[in-house]
C-alpha cells in the first residue's frame, strides 16, 4: 500500500529543522572573509579624511613609500590616471574612490597602503603627509537647502545648489480636497535619525589578480555578488567571463553589504598592479563612518480625519539626507526607495508624496537596513502618525486602527500611491496582539499607575511591509531587473545540489532551502547541499537584501523543483510502463492511479534519469529556473509594546513585547521566529539608543563601539511570538511572504508610541529617536517636543 | 608544535624587535616570534589560523574576540600576544573533543542560539566561563554574564536559552 | 585595530619594574589590566615607546582587610574579584554597589581597581568611589613608598600624581569609624557605556547622625569631583528628608557638566542631584526598618 512521506520527517516545510550551518560555525570553522589566508597575501589599510569638507592642496606619500615592507600607496591621483578616481552609484551618481579634488565627509577615502602586513600598512598610513583647506560644513539638509549654501557636488557640471532630486507621487489635488472636508486635520513632523546596519563583522575584500590566467578572483563581503560582478566589470573595464566573485560566510550583513565600497576598488587595482593577492579588512570607525548607513529623513505629514476616526487623506513630505553621494541601494525608479507605501495597510482614499533629497557633508548610502527600501521611514511615520491621530481625535489607539485597516474583503486593495495589497486578515492580527497584551487590563493598570505619580504607556504599531522586488517590470538598479534564479543537480542516488543567486548572511539559506527542496521533491533535506555566493557555480541573481530571498529566490527554488518533477514524472511513466497521464504523485514518489502501490520513488527516477531513460530523453536530471514575480509580498505585522517611564530620570523599561507576524507560510518556524526576534531587537536599539549624529564641525558622533550604541543582553528585553495567523502569498508558488526585516520596520514606532502614550496629558506630540532619557526627561520636565536633528549640541 | 609568524617582509630595513612567546593553545604548547604589538587576537588568528576567534570591533566592546585565558574570558584584542607568555589560552577550537560536541555548542544549535555566526564562538566562550562560575544560572545571571558580547542577529532570547539548555545537560553529565 | 611599534618588557618585581620605567622616561608606561590602554593604543590614541608589563610579579592580586579594618586593593586585583568578593559585600557597600557596574564582565575579568584610578578618566568610577571614602593610592618608587590621598592624586584628565618613575601598588580605603553605608548609581546608556553621569555616596553613622560623609561625581565635569559642601551639609546631622533633599542640591551644584550627546547640563545636574538623593534615601530607609 502507499504510504506517503511524513513531510516534517523529511525536514520539508513546516520543520523547525535544526540548522545545517550551524555544524560549522559553532565550531569556529566557518570560512569569513577575513579568515582566508592566500599565498603571497598582501594587506591593505586606508587613510581616511579627519574633516568634513576641505580642499586637498597637498599629499606627499614619500615617507611611507620609505617604510619597509610597504609596497605599494595608492592615491585619487593615481587612481586618476586610471580612470578609476570616481566610480559609478547605485543611484546614477558618482562617488569618489579615492579623494582627489577635496574631501566631502568625515572618513571619506584619502589614499590607501598596500603592505606585508596590516600594522605596518597603518604605519605607513600615519606616514603620509596631507594638508587641507577647511570648507564651510553643511550637516543637515535644511542647511543644504539654504540659498547661500556650500556647493557640496561642484565636480558635477550642471549641479547648482545640494538638491539631488524633487519627486512626487499620488494625486496632489485630490488629496488637497480631502483636507478641505476633514473634521480634523492631524500633523506630525519628526526625523527619523541616521543609523547604521553595523553588522559585527565589518566590510572587507580580497583581491586575487593572475597575470598567467588573466582572471581576477575577489573574496568578498558582498550580499550580492553577481551586481558585484557586474560592477566590476564596468568600473575596471575587465571581462565579465574573468572576474570571479565569491561572497564566503558574511557575518551578518543588514544592507550595509550591498554597495560597491571604495576598498573593493582599491585592492583589485592594488592586485593587478602587484601581482599578488591583498586583503583589505576594514575597521569598526572605517565601517561606521564611510560606509552605506540608512534611514536620516526627515518626515512631515498630515492626515485628514473626518470625526469618526476615517481617514480621509494623507498628505506627507520627505527631506532626505544623502550625504556626499546620492548612493542609495534601491530600485532606480523611485528616488526615496518605497516611502510610498506608507499607509498601505490602511483604507486611505487619496494620497499625495512629494519627496526631495539633498547633499550634505556626511557619508553616503542610503541603504536598505533590514528594510525594503525606506520602508522604515514610511512604516514608523505611518504608525506615528496614526498615534497622534488617535490622540487629537480623542479616540483610542486599537479602535482607529480597527476602523481604518484595510477589511479581508476589500483585497486586493489598490493604494492611492499605487501598490497593489492582496492578501491579508489585518484585524484578526491586530485582536490577537490586542488579546496577548491584555489591552483593556493594561488600560486600567495605566490609571491607577498614574493616580501614583508612575507613567506606564502602551504602543501600537501594525503595518504592511513591500517585500519581495520585483516584479521586474517596476523594479530594476541600474536597469537590472529585480528576478532571481535557482539551479538544481538531482545526482543519480537521489541526492541534490541546489544553488541560488541569493547570498545568505545569516538567515540561514542553507537549511531553509533544502526543505522547499523537500517539499517539492520528496527529497529528504538532509539528501539537498545549498551552494550560494561564487558567480562561478551559482546562476545569476540579484543577492539577498529587502527580505527578497524567500519571496523570489525561494519561489525559484520550487519552480525548477517543478521542472525536475515534471521530468522525473516522465521518467517514473517510463519505469511503470504506464503512460505518463496515469501517474500521480505524492511526496517522494509517483504511482499509478489505478494501482497506488504501483509506484516509483524520486529516487528511483534520479537512478533511471542516469541508468535507465526512454529513448530519446535527454540525460540526466537538473534544471534552473529564473523567478520573475507578479508582485510584491505582502506580510502584515502587528506589535504592541508597554513600558514604565521613570519621570526623574527619563529611563524607560520595557514591561512586555507582543508580537504577531502573518508572512504567510512558514518554511521554518524556528528560523522565522529568529528573524522576528532579530528584528525587534534592532527595533529596540534604534528607539533607544543606536544613532549616528554630528556635530556642527560635520565630526561623526558614532564613529566606534562606544558611540555608536548596539544593546547588549541586558537591555534587551525579552519578546513574546505570534504566528497564529496564516495568510498565504496567492502568487507565490509555496504561499510565503518575506519576514526577515518587518520586526525592524514596524517594530521601532511601537516602542516610540508607548513611551509617548506613557507621556499623554504633557503635551509633549513627538520626541525624536532614539528615546535616550535626557531627551525624555526634557520632554517631560519642559513639556515640548524635542527634536534630534544634527548638529548635537554642545556649550563649546 | 612551532609556529614561526612571519609579521614582516621588510628587506634591508631596520631590525624590528621580536620577542619569543610560550603559550599553551587548547592544551597544545605552542612557541611563537612575535612583535611585542601584536594582538593575542591576531597571533591566534594569523599566526595559529584559529580563526573562530573573530574580531567584529577596535573599542573592545563586540566580544567576538573572546577567549579563556587561565580559564578567565577575556577579549583578545585587548592583550598583547607577549602577555600571554606561560599562560593557558582556550579558544573555541578547543570546546569540542574529536568525537563530542561541549553542551554549549550543542545548546547553540538546539535553541537556534546563532544566526550569522560571527558572535557565536565568543558569545560560546564568556558562557563557558558563566557556568564554570556559575552552573545553575537564571535568565538575569546569564543575560547579565554575557552583557560584554554584542550580537546584531539574535535578539540575546534564543542566546539565553541555549545557555540555559547547556547549563541543564552539564548538570545531568555531573549528577550521573 | 594595529598598535604602534613599541619595546615591551614583562617585569618579575616591583623594583625591576620601577628600574625599567626610570630607564624608559616620559614614553614609559605601566601595562597592568591594559583595559584603557590598549584600546587607546589600537585606535593610536596612546603610542607609548615602552611597556612595563607588571602582571607577572607576584603579590599583587589580593584585596584584603587588615585588621584595623581599612581594606586594600593590590595593584593587580581585578573589577571581577571585587565584583564577587565576600568582604566588600559585607563590609564595604560603596564599593560593592560600583563593581559590578565597571565596564563590562569580560573587561572586568582583566581591568584593576588601581588601574583604573591611574587611568584618571574623568569618567571613570572607581576614582569617585575612592575620593568618597577618602582612600589613598601606595606608590612605590626608586626611594621607597609613599601614600597620595586620593583627592590629590589626580591631577587632570588622564592625569595622575605619579612620577614616571612611580607605580601605584595599592589603593587603600580607611577603616570606617562609624557603621559605614553607601552607594553607587550610575545613568549608563548600555552596558560598557561610559557614565552620563555617576554619584558614588559613602557615609558613616553613629546610630543617629552621619559622622562621616563623602559624595563624588562621576563624567560631569573635567575631573572627578568631590561634592565636599554636600558632604559638609549631612556631618554631623542626621539623615533626614530635608538633610537629603539639601545635599542633593549642593552636589548638584558642585558638577561642571557640559552638555554633549549623552545628555545636556542642566539634566546630568538633575541627575546627580536625583542619585545623590536616591542612595541617602535608601541608606535612611534601611536605617528606619532597622530601628
Amino acid at each position: 500500500m502507499t504510504q506517503a512521506l511524513d513531510e516534517i520527517k523529511i525536514g520539508g516545510m513546516g520543520a523547525s529543522r535544526k540548522r545545517v550551518e550551524d555544524n560549522r560555525f559553532i565550531r569556529g570553522k566557518g570560512n569569513y572573509t577575513d579568515d582566508i589566508h592566500l599565498p603571497g597575501m598582501l594587506h591593505m589599510e586606508i587613510l581616511r579624511s579627519p574633516v568634513a569638507h576641505a580642499r586637498i592642496t597637498r599629499i606627499d606619500a614619500s615617507k611611507a613609500w620609505e617604510i619597509p615592507g610597504v609596497h605599494l600607496v595608492l592615491t585619487g591621483e593615481m587612481m586618476a590616471t586610471r580612470n578609476l578616481a570616481w566610480m559609478p552609484t547605485l543611484s546614477y551618481d558618482t562617488q569618489a574612490v579615492l579623494a582627489t579634488d577635496k574631501v566631502r565627509f568625515q572618513g571619506q577615502e584619502v589614499a590607501c597602503v598596500i603592505a606585508d602586513d596590516p600594522y605596518i600598512a597603518k604605519d605607513a598610513c600615519e606616514a603620509i603627509e596631507i594638508d587641507y583647506e577647511p570648507l564651510p560644513v553643511v550637516v543637515n539638509p535644511m542647511q543644504a537647502g539654504e540659498p547661500d549654501a556650500p556647493i557640496i557636488r561642484d565636480d558635477k557640471e550642471n549641479q547648482a545648489g545640494n538638491v539631488i532630486y524633487d519627486w512626487e507621487v499620488g494625486d496632489a489635488e485630490g488629496t488637497d480636497r480631502a483636507f478641505e472636508q476633514a473634521d480634523v486635520v492631524s500633523r506630525l513632523q519628526l526625523h527619523y535619525p541616521r543609523s547604521h546596519p553595523s553588522p559585527i563583522e565589518c566590510c572587507g575584500s580580497i583581491a586575487d589578480f593572475n597575470r598567467s590566467t588573466s582572471k581576477l578572483t575577489v573574496y568578498m563581503t558582498t550580499q550580492a555578488p553577481h551586481i558585484i560582478r557586474a560592477a566590476v566589470a564596468l568600473v575596471a573595464e575587465l571581462p565579465e567571463h574573468m572576474i570571479r566573485i565569491i561572497s564566503p560566510d558574511i557575518g551578518g550583513g543588514f544592507g550595509n553589504k550591498v554597495p560597491v565600497y571604495p576598498g573593493y576598488v582599491c585592492s583589485i587595482l592594488a592586485s593587478i598592479l602587484l601581482e599578488r593577492p591583498v586583503k583589505w579588512i576594514e575597521d569598526k570607525t572605517g565601517n561606521l563612518i564611510s560606509t552605506g548607513f540608512a534611514r536620516d529623513v526627515y518626515l512631515d505629514g498630515e492626515l485628514a480625519l473626518r470625526r469618526d476616526g476615517k481617514i480621509l487623506g494623507m498628505r506627507m513630505r520627505t527631506l532626505a539626507d544623502h550625504g556626499a553621494f546620492f548612493s542609495d541601494a534601491q530600485p532606480s525608479k523611485f528616488k526615496i526607495g518605497l516611502m510610498h507605501s506608507t499607509f498601505g495597510c490602511y483604507d486611505v482614499p487619496v494620497a499625495h508624496l512629494a519627496a526631495r533629497g539633498l547633499y550634505t557633508n556626511k557619508a553616503p548610502g542610503g541603504v536598505a537596513y533590514r528594510c525594503s527600501f525606506r520602508v522604515t521611514e514610511a512604516m514608523f511615520f505611518q504608525e506615528r502618525m496614526m498615534h497622534a491621530a488617535a490622540n487629537d481625535l480623542g479616540m483610542d489607539q486599537a479602535e482607529f486602527r480597527r476602523i481604518n485597516l484595510v477589511r479581508d474583503d476589500q483585497f486586493p486593495h489598490r493604494t492611492p500611491l499605487g501598490f497593489l495589497l492582496d492578501s491579508g486578515q489585518y484585524g484578526a492580527c491586530l485582536e490577537l496582539g490586542l488579546k496577548a497584551v491584555g489591552y483593556e487590563d493594561f488600560l486600567r493598570q495605566k490609571e491607577e499607575a498614574r493616580k501614583n505619580g508612575r507613567l506606564l504607556g502602551i504602543g501600537i504599531s501594525t503595518m504592511s511591509e513591500p517585500l519581495g522586488a520585483g516584479n521586474s517590470r517596476e523594479y530594476d538598479i541600474l536597469g537590472i531587473k529585480m528576478f532571481d534564479s535557482a539551479e538544481i543537480r538531482v545526482h543519480m542516488t537521489g541526492k541534490a545540489l541546489l544553488r541560488t543567486g541569493a547570498r545568505g548572511q545569516g538567515q540561514g539559506h542553507e537549511t531553509t532551502w533544502a526543505q522547499i527542496v523537500a517539499h517539492e521533491l520528496g527529497i529528504p533535506a538532509d539528501d539537498v547541499t545549498v551552494e550560494e555566493g561564487d558567480t562561478d557555480t551559482a546562476p545569476f541573481g540579484m543577492g539577498t537584501y529587502a527580505s527578497r530571498s524567500t519571496p523570489v529566490a525561494g519561489a525559484a527554488i520550487a519552480m525548477v523543483c517543478r521542472k525536475v518533477r515534471a521530468k522525473a514524472r516522465k521518467l517514473a511513466a517510463h519505469l511503470l510502463e504506464v503512460s505518463e497521464e496515469d501517474i500521480e504523485w505524492e511526496l517522494g514518489r509517483f504511482y499509478v492511479r489505478s494501482a497506488p502501490d504501483r509506484g516509483v520513488t524520486i529516487q528511483e527516477c534520479a537512478m533511471a534519469a542516469y541508468s535507465n531513460m526512454p529513448d530519446g530523453m535527454e540525460p540526466g536530471l537538473e534544471n534552473n529556473a529564473y523567478y520573475d514575480p507578479p508582485n510584491l509580498t505582502w506580510p502584515f505585522a502587528c506589535y504592541i509594546v508597554t513600558v514604565e517611564v521613570d519621570p526623574e530620570t527619563g529611563v524607560w523599561d520595557v514591561l512586555n513585547m507582543v508580537a504577531v507576524d502573518d508572512c504567510g507560510v512558514r518554511i521554518n518556524p524556528m528560523i522565522v521566529e529568529g528573524q522576528i526576534m532579530g528584528g525587534l531587537t534592532e527595533a529596540f536599539a534604534m528607539s533607544s539608543m543606536q544613532f549616528i549624529t554630528f556635530d556642527s564641525e560635520g565630526n561623526c558622533i558614532g564613529s566606534n563601539y562606544m558611540d555608536y550604541l548596539i544593546p547588549t543582553s541586558w537591555e534587551t528585553p525579552g519578546f513574546e511570538l505570534h504566528g497564529e495567523v496564516v495568510t498565504p502569498c496567492p502568487h507565490h508558488p509555496i504561499g510565503a511572504k518575506g519576514v526577515g526585516e518587518c520586526a525592524a520596520v514596524g517594530g521601532p514606532a511601537a516602542f516610540v508610541n508607548a513611551v509617548m502614550d506613557a507621556l499623554a496629558g504633557t503635551g509633549v506630540r513627538n520626541i525624536d529617536m532614539p528615546l535616550l532619557p535626557d531627551r525624555v526627561w526634557e520632554a517631560i520636565t519642559e513639556r515640548h517636543d524635542v527634536s534630534g536633528a544634527p548638529p548635537v549640541r554642545s556649550d563649546g | 608544535m612551532t609556529i614561526i609568524y612571519e609579521e614582516t617582509g621588510a628587506e634591508g630595513g631596520p631590525e624590528i624587535p621580536q620577542q619569543r612567546v610560550t603559550i599553551r593553545v587548547n592544551g597544545r604548547k605552542v612557541i611563537a616570534e612575535v612583535e611585542p604589538r601584536l594582538l593575542l587576537a591576531h597571533l591566534l588568528r594569523h599566526g595559529m589560523g584559529l580563526t573562530g576567534t573573530h574580531t567584529g570591533c577596535d573599542t573592545t566592546n563586540c566580544g567576538a574576540c573572546t577567549v579563556l585565558v587561565d580559564g578567565r574570558a577575556v577579549k583578545s584584542c585587548t592583550m598583547f600576544a607577549v602577555q600571554a607568555e606561560g599562560r593557558e589560552v582556550t579558544t573555541v577550537e578547543g570546546l569540542a573533543t574529536q568525537s563530542e560536541l561541549h553542551p554549549l555548542q550543542e545548546g547553540f544549535k538546539e535553541e537556534h542560539g546563532l544566526q550569522c555566526g560571527f558572535c557565536t564562538p565568543g558569545m560560546m566562550m564568556a558562557a563557558k566561563a558563566l557556568l564554570d562560575r556559575n552552573p545553575d544560572p537564571t535568565e538575569e545571571d546569564i543575560r547579565w554574564g554575557l552583557s560584554g558580547n554584542l550580537c546584531r542577529c539574535t535578539g540575546y532570547q534564543n542566546i539565553v536559552k541555549s545557555v540555559l539548555w547547556a547549563a541543564e545537560k552539564l548538570r545531568s553529565q555531573s549528577a550521573g | 585595530m594595529y598598535p604602534s611599534r613599541f619595546r615591551y618588557e614583562a617585569a618579575r618585581s616591583l623594583d625591576q619594574a620601577v628600574r625599567l620605567l626610570r630607564d624608559g622616561g616620559d614614553e614609559a608606561k605601566v601595562l597592568a589590566g591594559g583595559q584603557s590602554l590598549i584600546p587607546m593604543m589600537k585606535l593610536r590614541f596612546a603610542s607609548p615607546e615602552l611597556l612595563v608589563d607588571i602582571n607577572n610579579i607576584p603579590g599583587l592580586d589580593y584585596h584584603h582587610a587588615d585588621p584595623d579594618g581599612s581594606i586594600h586593593v593590590g595593584a593587580l586585583c581585578r573589577h571581577a574579584d571585587l565584583e564577587h568578593s565576600g568582604l566588600l559585600q559585607s563590609r564595604q557597600p560603596t564599593m560593592a554597589a560600583a563593581a559590578p557596574l565597571i565596564a563590562d564582565p569580560l573587561v572586568r575579568n582583566r581591568g584593576t581597581l588601581v588601574g583604573s584610578l591611574c587611568h584618571a578618566d574623568p569618567q571613570g568610577d572607581w576614582a569617585s568611589v575612592v575620593l568618597a571614602l577618602g582612600g589613598s593610592i601606595v606608590a612605590h618608587g626608586p626611594d621607597g613608598r609613599r601614600t597620595i590621598p586620593a583627592a590629590d592624586f589626580v591631577l587632570g584628565p588622564f592625569e595622575n600624581a605619579l612620577a614616571h618613575d612611580e607605580i601605584a601598588v595599592e589603593a587603600i580605603i580607611p577603616a570606617p569609624r562609624g557603621a559605614p553605608a553607601g552607594g553607587y548609581l550610575k545613568l549608563e546608556r548600555r552596558v560598557g557605556d561610559f557614565a552620563t553621569a555617576g554619584v558614588a555616596v559613602a557615609i558613616e553613622t553613629d546610630g543617629a547622625m552621619v559622622t562621616r560623609a563623602g559624595i563624588a561625581l562621576t563624567g560631569v565635569g573635567g575631573s572627578t569631583i568631590k561634592a565636599t559642601a554636600a558632604e559638609a551639609a549631612l556631618t554631623g546631622r542626621p539623615l533626614t528628608a530635608e538633610t537629603i533633599a539639601e545635599a542633593g542640591r549642593l552636589a548638584a551644584e558642585a558638577a561642571q557638566p557640559k552638555s554633549d550627546h549623552r545628555g545636556s547640563a542642566t539634566y546630568k545636574r538633575h541627575i546627580v542631584r536625583t542619585f545623590v538623593v536616591r542612595i541617602l534615601g535608601r541608606i535612611e530607609g534601611t536605617q528606619e526598618r532597622a530601628a
